[in-house]
């Protein structure tokens, strides 16, 4: 693909995910997206051939990004309860800057499991993010930090109080910055990993 | 012209001998090679003649872990093993146990070893006929793997050799390569029960084929078969670790396997197994006959 192409792709995927976090998926047409940046909608589905094409490849993009980060996280020579803390502060860091991606995989990934029924099956479109949690789990455990367990548990403990707290957030029920939480959280989070 | 062999046994438990014995063209094999001494076959000489004097002799073939403690018919093992080395043209370690110590390497005597190695160590010893050695590890050797390298030796064959000094024509595959199961493999179907046909064993139960370096499934065992095949998990036996611990199970992190195939790395694994885990191939999670 060209980076022209790249680019406008890019653009599509970014309004279309602030469109969704404002509107909401079922509300948001392909023609508003389109109107949102000036294209035509015959243009827009030269990139996209229906909504639900683009949902998964929205999805993609937001584990795309997340996993980089959280690779370079993993990447580093540090112990696992550092990486816990740093990979808490990316996904509040996402959260406060790119709401709506983190918006997008709670509300809309997690809960319209239809769109996502083929071509998105088990965890394929997140694949980057989950390979980089299942990395820093599986290293936590070889190195004696972390206790063997079974992923799902692991994860689901990890990612599902991440993720309620920035719903409480998002709902405007948390009464600080997320920020504030972050060394409790990682306390907890790492106390309920850790071998000890 | 008969070759001459030596068999030499150190501390070891006849395993490599009783393989050996089940080589089903042995007949054959006696018509090209003679064994100046084995301590089952009829032979020239008696154990006292060899250790005493310098029987002429071609390919001096160890079996079993060494000591410098051990000893054969009152004499040090090394010392025979120098002795007959100097007239050999090759000398061949028979088996794990003379290659990388094996299991007797955790036995009473002090320092025991392979000839060349301990477990993946290379040693300093012996240096002088390092390049005369050839390693046949496995618990015990395969008899075909053991007859084709001393048909190799007569031949003058120019053996290609791995790290191990072990011949890539033998070890160069896993024993992965060629396993009945592999479908099972590549879709991550591990409902496996002993003996069953279906499932791979690599998940759950310890199967360590795809980092064994064997012709295991290649070159099946009394022609009919392999572990794998039958439904037993590979338990590595040519490899410098061998044995390990808890051969039934698989060592895992946090659900990871703790040993991925040769040459797969972490991330492309786990990338992979996401994919393949997504699918659920009805005919691979039934039996494969229907009572
Ligand atoms: S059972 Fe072992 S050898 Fe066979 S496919 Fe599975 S891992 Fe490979
Ligand atoms: S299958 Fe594995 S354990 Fe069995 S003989 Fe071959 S290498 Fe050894």
């Amino acid at each position: 693909m060209s980076d022209k192409k790249q680019i406008k792709k890019e653009q599509i995927i970014q309004s279309a995910l602030e469109l969704f976090a404002s509107k909401g998926f079922y509300n948001t047409t392909i023609p508003d997206i389109a109107t949102s940046l000036k294209m035509s909608v015959g243009n827009m589905y030269n990139y996209f051939k229906s909504k639900d094409i683009l949902a998964k490849e929205i999805i993609k993009h937001i584990s795309i990004y997340l996993g980089k980060q959280l690779r370079e996280i993993n990447e580093q020579d540090i112990s696992t309860k550092e990486k816990t803390r740093k990979i808490i502060e990316v996904y509040f860091k996402t959260a406060s800057l790119k709401p709506e991606m983190i918006d997008y995989f709670l509300r809309i990934y997690l809960s319209t499991r239809e769109v996502f029924k083929d071509g998105c099956e088990g965890m394929i479109c997140i694949n980057e993010f989950v390979t980089e949690i299942m990395i820093y789990f599986e290293e936590g455990v070889k190195c004696g930090d972390l206790r063997e367990q079974d992923f799902f548990s692991a994860f689901g403990l990890f990612m599902g109080y991440l993720g309620g707290m920035v719903f409480l957030k998002g709902e405007n029920i948390l009464p600080k910055d997320l920020d504030d939480y972050i060394d409790d959280i990682t306390f907890n989070i790492y106390k309920a990993l850790s071998v000890e | 012209m008969k070759m001459r062999v030596l068999w030499l046994s150190a501390i070891a438990c006849n395993g490599n001998t009783h393989s050996f014995l089940n080589y089903p063209y042995i007949e054959q094999f006696l018509n090209d090679f003679e064994f100046i001494y084995h301590q089952v076959i009829d032979s020239a000489y008696s154990l006292e003649d060899i250790v005493l004097n310098q029987i002429p002799c071609d390919i001096l073939l160890i079996e079993g872990a060494i000591s410098r403690e051990f000893q054969r018919a009152d004499v040090s093992v090394i010392e025979i093993i120098e002795s007959y080395s100097k007239i050999v043209q090759k000398i061949v370690t028979v088996g794990t146990c003379a290659t990388f110590g094996g299991i007797f390497r955790e036995s009473d005597y002090e320092n025991t070893s392979g000839l060349h190695f301990n477990q993946e160590k290379s040693l300093g010893n012996f240096q002088d006929i390092l390049d005369k050695t050839v390693s046949l590890s496995g618990c015990p050797v395969h008899p075909e793997v053991l007859v084709n390298t001393l048909y190799a030796i007569k031949k003058s064959v120019n053996l290609k050799l791995d790290n191990f000094l072990r011949p890539k024509e033998f070890y160069a595959y896993t024993v992965h390569n060629g396993c009945t199961r592999n479908e099972y493999f590549e879709y991550k179907v591990d409902n496996h029960k002993f003996g069953e046909l279906e499932g791979c064993m690599y998940y759950d139960h310890g199967c360590q084929a795809p980092y064994t370096h064997a012709s295991c499934n290649k070159i099946l065992w009394n022609e009919v078969n392999s572990k794998t095949r039958a439904g037993l998990p590979c338990m590595g036996c040519t490899e410098p670790k061998f044995p390990k611990q808890n051969l039934f199970e698989t060592k895992k992190n946090m659900g990871i396997p703790e040993y991925l195939p040769v040459g797969v790395g972490k991330r492309t694994y786990l990338t992979l197994a996401g994919i393949t885990k997504a699918f659920n191939i009805q005919r691979l999670q039934k039996k494969l006959f229907d009572d």
